[in-house]
């Protein structure tokens, strides 16, 4: 037969599940790295070098950093414009939104409107943390990084950011399941259930790592107000120094 | 042993209904929409379809409410139980607590009180999706040769999703259809996934993109599962819409 298909809702739906899926993936992996602070400060220093590229290329190219925070400042932008589509768009959707939801108390909605609201907030959260890390990429470490945080007052930020983004990844997870199968294709209800089980246990998990974490690197800050911009010198080096 | 039961205490149900009457606007009797409260007492094995004519027969015979077959078999009796979309007759007053609010289903033309315009809704969806089986050799069939056989399997398959009574609880259970009115719905995605089953149906998976390959098809549904949680059939909805989603998305035209 000759006609031509609109393709677009098919690609926009998938691209908005797949770049969804890539934020997730690398959301939970970023949280090993960034919790790397809880096994020392040696360990953090590592990452950080790590990412530099300097355990491959012998020295340190913050411009990597850069480059990988670029990437995920324009995932982020693709997602969010795709998700934007789904938002209740006035009044009275929300208004019916709020009646409806209200009226259901059923999980599953309600965990849909946390994912708006979690997905509003990080237009602001993952953009603020991504412009850091983007213009500067070699003040990341375990003092530069902890005095960010303690002096620089970005522990409020990264509070909310590490709760927004853990509701939302988990949440989201969750649903591209369901949404495209694996987990609707038995329709077995205590399939689902065990998935969404498994959901807020991965949300707890990170949710205290990533808390754990931010109260190191809190505790790290503080203990080093008064030497604001001093480097961490890594313990053999310290060594050899004595 | 005596196991008949003697005369015990019945609950005292307080039921308050959701009365509107559009078609009376203009009357100076009409007092807009308001909760009416009834005071109903419970019988062993009352449903609310019970409850529901014994208001109208004995408190109010203006009360509109929709019942057929009183056996969750028809599909009109669908209605917002305490916030939730269900059918009268096939809730027991028992499994609901003692002030029960019963409203109308959103979302479909409201004729009077309880009662809406589900079929109406329902028709709409069916000839925007064309849901009856396309085959023009049918057109020609010869009504004196046997049917085509079916494997046993398939046909069940297809059973099971033309189980479907349209009584529209997935429609209001759905945040998407409050939300959107140009999306179908499970129940209209559900048409869809049961014809593709079908093998006298002869349309490609284009034909039915083009039907509900967009936002108020298939893309449109976020996937809030409430039609799969509330639908008193228990139809696989979750399941359809995802696998038409899949195959929506493998399309190439
Ligand atoms: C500016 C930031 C963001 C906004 C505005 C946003 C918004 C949204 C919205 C509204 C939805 C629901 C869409 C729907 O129901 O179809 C959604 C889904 C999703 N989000 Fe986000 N989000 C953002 C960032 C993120 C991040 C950082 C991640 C990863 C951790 C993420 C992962 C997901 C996933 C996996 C889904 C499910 C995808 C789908 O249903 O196709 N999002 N997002
Ligand atoms: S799919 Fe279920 S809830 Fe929806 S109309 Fe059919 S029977 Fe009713
Ligand atoms: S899964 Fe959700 S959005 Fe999709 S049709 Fe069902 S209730 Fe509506
Ligand atoms: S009266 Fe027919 S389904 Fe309830």
């Amino acid at each position: 037969m000759n006609r031509k298909l609109n393709l677009w809702p098919a690609r926009l739906d998938l691209l908005q599940s797949l770049s969804g899926l890539a934020l997730v993936v690398f959301v939970w992996c970023h949280m090993f790295f960034e919790s790397s602070i809880l096994l020392g400060k040696d360990a953090m220093l590592w990452v950080t070098k790590m990412f530099e590229g300097e355990h491959f290329f012998g020295e340190p190219y913050p411009l990597l950093v850069s480059a990988i925070a670029g990437i995920i400042f324009l995932l982020v932008a693709l997602h969010a414009i795709l998700a934007l589509r789904k938002f209740p768009s006035s009044y009275r959707q929300y208004h019916r939104f709020h009646l409806h939801m209200n009226g259901l108390h059923h999980s599953d909605t309600t965990l849909w409107y946390l994912q708006v609201i979690t997905g509003f907030l990080l237009f602001f959260l993952a953009s603020t943390h991504l412009y850091t890390v983007l213009v500067q990429p070699d003040n990341i470490g375990p003092y530069a990084s902890s005095d960010r945080i303690w002096s620089g007052r970005f522990w409020i930020m990264y509070a909310l950011l590490l709760l927004s983004a853990h509701l939302h990844a988990g949440a989201g997870a969750y649903r591209l399941a369901m949404k495209w199968g694996p987990a609707s294709l038995t329709g077995s209800k205590a399939a689902r259930h065990k998935l969404k089980t498994a959901m807020w246990c991965i949300i707890g998990f990170f949710l205290i790592l990533g808390a754990a974490s931010l109260a190191t690197y809190m505790k790290l800050g503080y203990d080093h107000r008064d030497h604001i911009g001093e480097r961490y010198m890594p313990s053999s080096h310290q060594v050899q120094q004595e | 042993m005596n196991n008949i039961p003697l005369a015990e205490e019945h609950r005292m149900l307080q039921i308050q209904i959701l009365r509107h009457n559009p078609s009376a606007l203009l009357c100076d009797s009409d007092k807009g929409s308001h909760l009416q409260t009834f005071e109903v007492e419970e019988a062993l094995g009352m449903t609310l379809f019970i409850a529901l004519n014994e208001i109208r027969e004995e408190q109010d015979p203006s009360l509109q409410f929709d019942f057929v077959c009183r056996a969750g078999i028809c599909g009109s009796c669908g209605m917002i139980i305490n916030g939730r979309p269900g059918l009268a007759c096939r809730t027991l007053t028992k499994d609901l607590p003692d002030v029960i609010v019963l409203a109308p289903l959103p979302g479909f033309e409201l004729i009077g009180d309880l009662s809406v315009n589900t079929g109406k809704w329902m028709r709409g969806m069916s000839e925007h999706l064309e849901t009856w089986v396309h085959n023009q050799e049918l057109e020609e069939i010869n009504i004196d040769v046997i049917e085509e056989r079916m494997e046993p399997r398939l046909a069940e398959q297809i059973y099971e999703l033309e189980r479907c009574i349209e009584c529209g609880c997935c429609i209001a259970a759905c945040g998407t259809t409050q939300m959107r009115e140009e999306f179908v719905g499970a129940a209209g995605l559900n048409q869809i996934a049961r014809f593709r089953l079908d093998p006298r149906d002869k349309r490609s998976d284009a034909d039915y993109y083009e039907l509900i390959g967009n936002d108020a098809g298939v893309f449109g549904c976020m996937t809030l599962l409430g039609c799969e949680d509330m639908c008193p059939k228990n139809l696989p909805l979750a399941t359809q819409i995802a696998f038409l989603r899949r195959r929506m998305a493998m399309t190439t035209g």
